[in-house]
């Protein structure tokens, strides 16, 4: 599925953008320029990625250390151990849109356990 | 190098050992630990695991797939270290010999004297005590909490939202002023307050009593406040007694310069037990963080295999979280240095806000509360300004 999240002159280098869909998943501008869309849910607790510390193609979860690259969603720290999910981006006409990966998300078990309707 | 020993198997050792083999070091790698477990993560036992929402094995701070090709030694306690020979004696009696050494022994709950053998009183610093203490909370009863620092109010967090009936003691008149300062201090610990978490200050603790069991916390001003369970969480101490006669230098830990390295050529010491030089502020301190302790390891491993033939980089600010009473807590930098804390964002009575502490005008430090977002920026500013 394509979904259109926003328009590349909309989203400055280094900034993020949430695409507020379940789960969520997060469109990334680094600093060099390259676009990336990534799960947004750190796979270690319930924590945005959008919010992190984004360096060169890694970005840091705001809670605790862990750090995903955005081209392959691999971890490389603890606590973290798991990478997360992620997507094809295409720009098109100015505008930045996402298809989304079929794989199934590698949720932290708080909010596994909420989409599945289970306790929080 | 043909040999390097790592000395404690918790996140320190663990980040070291990694360090290592993400920056080339090709040979024998030994790791030694005196618990019996494999590296698992500490910040959960005082919240998720002690609440029963999660298991032992979400602990794990290996993935499953993950092989250092390291020689794991559990359960064994380094006893001493022969300097000249960076040899490593070991409780069993036995000895490994290395060229290079990474000490991180980690700290060590600090207790009551004369509180050994009494039944219902707990430290927790490892997952045996978070095991021992999980398993009493879940009868109930009345929980006091020595000590309002975080782990205690992480505890006291805990016990409450489990249904126990809660009490912190701390004997300075603020809790948390240490690390935060007077002023946010107050904001942070009246968390309790606020959940019904019974808080009595500046007042410190002459002894407990009962026979087998402890039945109450007596306090220095005559009071007596009843328990069934306690849990000292007045701070650590450094685990480098096994250190004497080394050779090494030590000052409240291993004293190590801006890179990790000790007064010993091949020792390199990470963690908790590790007192670094700051650059910046001009003197040793040891910080106690889980940041620290995966963070630093890159830095000391690299100035182990250069032999001290690299500058080091200077470290982020430190860093730490916890949670209490459904809060996110995260602070950077340090609070001690400061002169002036502002509210930037959010309100102090809703528990929502970001603080920047500044030194003459600077930012030296930035605590939040359910700011994770602003925080981040904040401490993103710090680490620049740095």
């Amino acid at each position: 599925m394509m979904i259109p999240a926003c328009r590349l002159v909309d989203l400055p280098r280094g900034e993020a953008y949430r695409l507020d869909i379940d789960p969520p998943v997060s469109v990334f501008h680094t600093d060099d320029g390259e676009v990336f869309a990534i799960d947004d849910t750190c796979t270690h607790q319930d924590a945005s990625l959008a919010d992190g510390w984004l360096e060169g193609c890694e970005v840091e979860c705001p809670l605790h250390a862990s750090k995903f690259d955005l081209r392959t969603g691999a971890v490389d720290a603890p606590p973290a151990k798991r990478p997360v999910r992620t997507h094809e981006v295409h720009v098109e006409d100015g505008m930045i849109y996402v298809r989304l990966s079929l794989d199934a998300p590698n949720l932290p078990p708080c909010v596994a356990a909420r989409l599945a309707g289970g306790p929080a | 190098m043909r040999t390097v020993a790592v000395v404690g198997a918790s996140l320190a050792g663990l980040s070291a050992a990694r360090s290592l083999r993400k920056q080339g070091y090709d040979g024998r790698l030994v790791v030694i630990g005196d618990e019996l477990h494999r590296p698992y993560d500490r910040p959960p036992l005082s919240k998720e695991f002690l609440a029963g929402s999660l298991a032992e094995a979400d602990l794990a701070l290996e993935p499953d797939a993950e092989d250092l090709r390291a020689q794991w030694l559990l359960g064994v306690r380094a006893v001493g270290l022969d300097g000249p020979r960076r040899a490593v004696r070991l409780a069993d009696g036995s000895e490994v010999r290395a060229d290079g050494v990474v000490i991180a022994t980690g700290a060590a709950a600090r207790t009551l004297p004369g509180t050994d053998g009494l039944a219902g009183v707990h430290t927790l610093r490892t997952l045996d005590d978070a095991r021992a203490l999980r398993d009493e909370l879940s009868l109930g009863g009345r929980l006091v909490v020595i000590g309002g620092g975080f782990i205690g109010a992480e505890v006291a967090s805990t016990a409450y939202a489990l249904g126990l009936d809660v009490t912190v003691v701390e004997a300075a008149p603020t809790p948390l002023a240490g690390p935060l300062g007077e002023t946010m201090g107050k904001v942070v610990s009246a968390l309790h307050a606020d959940h019904g978490v019974r808080l009595l200050c500046g007042v410190g603790v002459k002894g407990l009593s009962g026979e087998s069991r402890v039945e109450a916390v007596l306090l220095e001003d005559g009071r007596s406040v009843p328990a069934d369970i306690v849990v000292v969480g007045v701070g650590a101490r450094p685990c480098v007694a096994w250190l004497a006669g080394s050779g090494i230098e030590l000052d409240d830990g291993v004293k190590c310069g801006a890179d990790g390295r000790t007064s010993l050529a091949g020792v390199v010491a990470v963690g908790d037990c590790a007192s670094w030089y700051d650059p910046r502020a001009g003197l040793h301190r040891r910080v106690e963080h889980w940041t620290g302790a995966r963070e630093r390891p890159d830095a000391a491993v690299t100035a182990l295999l250069a032999g001290g033939a690299v500058e080091p980089s200077a470290p982020r600010p430190p860093y730490f979280w916890s949670d209490q009473y459904g809060v996110k807590i995260q602070f950077a930098g340090h609070a001690a240095g400061a002169d002036s804390v502002t509210i930037e964002e959010g309100a102090r009575d809703d528990r929502n806000v970001l603080a920047v502490y500044r030194r003459s005008g600077h930012p030296v430090a930035v605590l939040g509360m359910n700011q994770p977002r602003l925080f981040m920026r904040w401490r993103k500013q710090l680490a620049a300004a740095a």
